[in-house]
């Protein structure tokens, strides 16, 4: 049983149809890179995945025991974001609460949030504020606080852009740690196909004239992924 | 004077209402401010206050009580303006413009049909004498729902003006957050209008959230410190209103400025020692 499976799913951005009949599942464990240019339609299935935008045919099936508000989600970082006067633990926490009852923070979400932040090597930084942090340092953050709200599924739009080689390469690796290690399902939007090529187990590559779904080793060999590669993908 | 003025404040009832109301007033929008400043709202409660004045206007040609009138339709431009603010960028900012403007217009077209009873320049740039009995209690009532809501969903509030993409996939119902915001900060802008004036309530909302922005480096620290400058800035600004016979908004602002500075200066200075720590 999926996770998450997409049937023959057709979205549009304001007037125009961007993705048709789009077909593809991510299984429990599964490390899932989505690629495409920009307008390719990577931002809008975003939305529909995380059930903020209706497609405009077919369907998103939830599976597996997996609600709708059980995705974690990275978005990319806003502007507000860089000069927002939070503390890292501020930030953190906020991913507990979408948990019902009570808006205030419990015992057990204070430990869950600690843990997350000691699972990103975050620990000793709690007060400090996270205008002062460095870009690997904001993303790892923000991911600690979509793991307060998720442990199935994580969403994460374009982690390392704008981040230096070394934080980008940390990245990969504690997203791929995450993956392997914690069993979480990782679907990553990329606009780095090699990268994705390299770390994920299954590979969608969008383009203007259709879809192309593969396992890596797959998407590696075909003739698609051959060409966006270059011909020397590592290994 | 300061002796004298604190007499003043026990023995004259106006001026009791006016430092009761002002500090209340000056919580709420301190509070609100910061959410709505770091979420760019901040026009919000501007185009609030003018729709406002147009309420007030016309709730006092046709002799009915003020607030009474103001506070349900100021909620309603809430709605409105908030939709336009989320529907499209630009289009968004001079939908509120345009409301904002012809409130104003018609406030000031009614007022002026009404005859010379109305004070214009008393809506506009508010008064020291202008709330009743009434007011005062209304004002105590609806600022602690404001303060008691805005505890509650503290944290509601942050993850919304943090993150909306995120609240929103988590589940989240952010629309009802950011209503909740604006529905607030409508009672507030109101509540104020008559002590700060139209033209000036929004600088209550925004300057002491900015000031606590240069100088602290966490929301909650940020909120508090926001609400302190707040009822500070208020009860000096009403002070000098009163001892010096100022315009009560206009001061209650020219207060707020000197700390802006203030706090601008401590920011740059802190970035100056940090550097020549580093150095």
């Amino acid at each position: 049983m999926a996770l998450l499976c997409c049937e023959n799913l057709s979205l549009r951005y304001e007037n125009t149809q961007v993705l048709e009949n789009l077909n593809f599942s991510v299984a429990r464990g599964d490390y899932l890179c989505i690629v495409g240019e920009n307008g390719s339609g990577k931002s809008t299935l975003i939305k529909a995945l995380l059930g903020l935008k209706a497609p405009a045919s077919g369907q998103i099936v939830y599976g597996d025991g997996l609600h709708r508000n059980e995705i974690g989600y990275l978005p990319q970082q806003t502007g507000i974001q860089r000069e927002f006067p939070a503390s890292v633990q501020e930030i953190v926490l906020s991913g507990c609460l979408n948990r019902p009852g009570l808006p205030f923070y419990t015992r057990a979400d204070r430990r869950r949030a600690a843990e997350a932040m000691e699972k990103m090597a975050l620990t000793g930084l709690e007060r400090k504020a996270y205008r002062m942090l460095s870009g690997g340092q904001q993303q790892r953050v923000l991911l600690a606080r979509a793991l307060c709200a998720t442990r199935a599924l994580l969403l994460l739009d374009e982690p390392v852009t704008g981040l230096d080689p070394l934080a980008q390469e940390q990245m990969y690796s504690i997203v791929e740690s995450l993956n392997r290690e914690e069993g979480v399902t990782i679907i990553m939007v990329s606009h780095d196909v090699r990268c994705a090529a390299r770390h994920a187990s299954h590979i969608l590559h969008l383009r203007g004239n259709g879809a192309f779904f593969a396992t890596a080793q797959a998407y590696r060999e075909s003739e698609i992924g051959r060409r966006f590669l270059g011909g020397h993908a590592h290994d | 004077m300061i002796e004298q003025l604190f007499y003043a404040v026990l023995e004259y009832a106006f001026l009791t209402r006016a430092f009761a109301v002002g500090i209340l007033v000056a919580l709420c929008a301190a509070l609100l401010g910061v959410n709505l400043v770091l979420k760019n709202y901040a026009l919000i409660g501007d185009g609030l206050s003018h729709v406002g004045f147009g309420a007030m206007a016309i709730a006092s040609a046709a002799n009915l009580a003020p607030l009474s009138v103001a506070v349900p339709v100021v909620i309603a431009a809430a709605f409105v303006l908030l939709r336009l603010r989320d529907s499209d960028g630009v289009h968004g900012d001079s939908a509120i413009a345009l409301i904002s403007t012809a409130s104003l217009a018609l406030g000031c077209v009614v007022s002026s049909r009404a005859g010379a009873n109305t004070d214009l320049s008393g809506y506009l740039f508010g008064s020291i004498l202008s709330l009743s009995r009434t007011d005062l209690w209304l004002s105590v009532v609806l600022c602690g729902i404001v303060l008691v809501l805005f505890i509650v969903f503290y944290n509601k509030l942050f993850t919304v003006t943090f993150d909306e993409a995120f609240a929103r996939a988590t589940g989240t119902n952010t629309g009802l957050y950011n209503t909740l915001l604006a529905v607030l900060t409508a009672i507030t802008v109101v509540l104020g209008m008559r002590l700060m004036g139209t033209l000036l309530i929004s600088g209550l909302i925004i300057f002491p959230s900015l000031s606590a922005m240069r100088v602290c480096r966490n929301f909650r620290s940020v909120v508090c410190a926001s609400a302190i400058v707040s009822v500070v800035c208020v009860l000096l600004g009403l002070s000098a209103s009163y001892l010096f016979d100022l315009p009560a908004g206009a001061s209650v602002v020219m207060v707020n400025i000197a700390v802006f500075a203030l706090a601008c200066l401590t920011a740059f200075g802190k970035k100056r020692l940090g550097f020549a720590k580093k150095t």
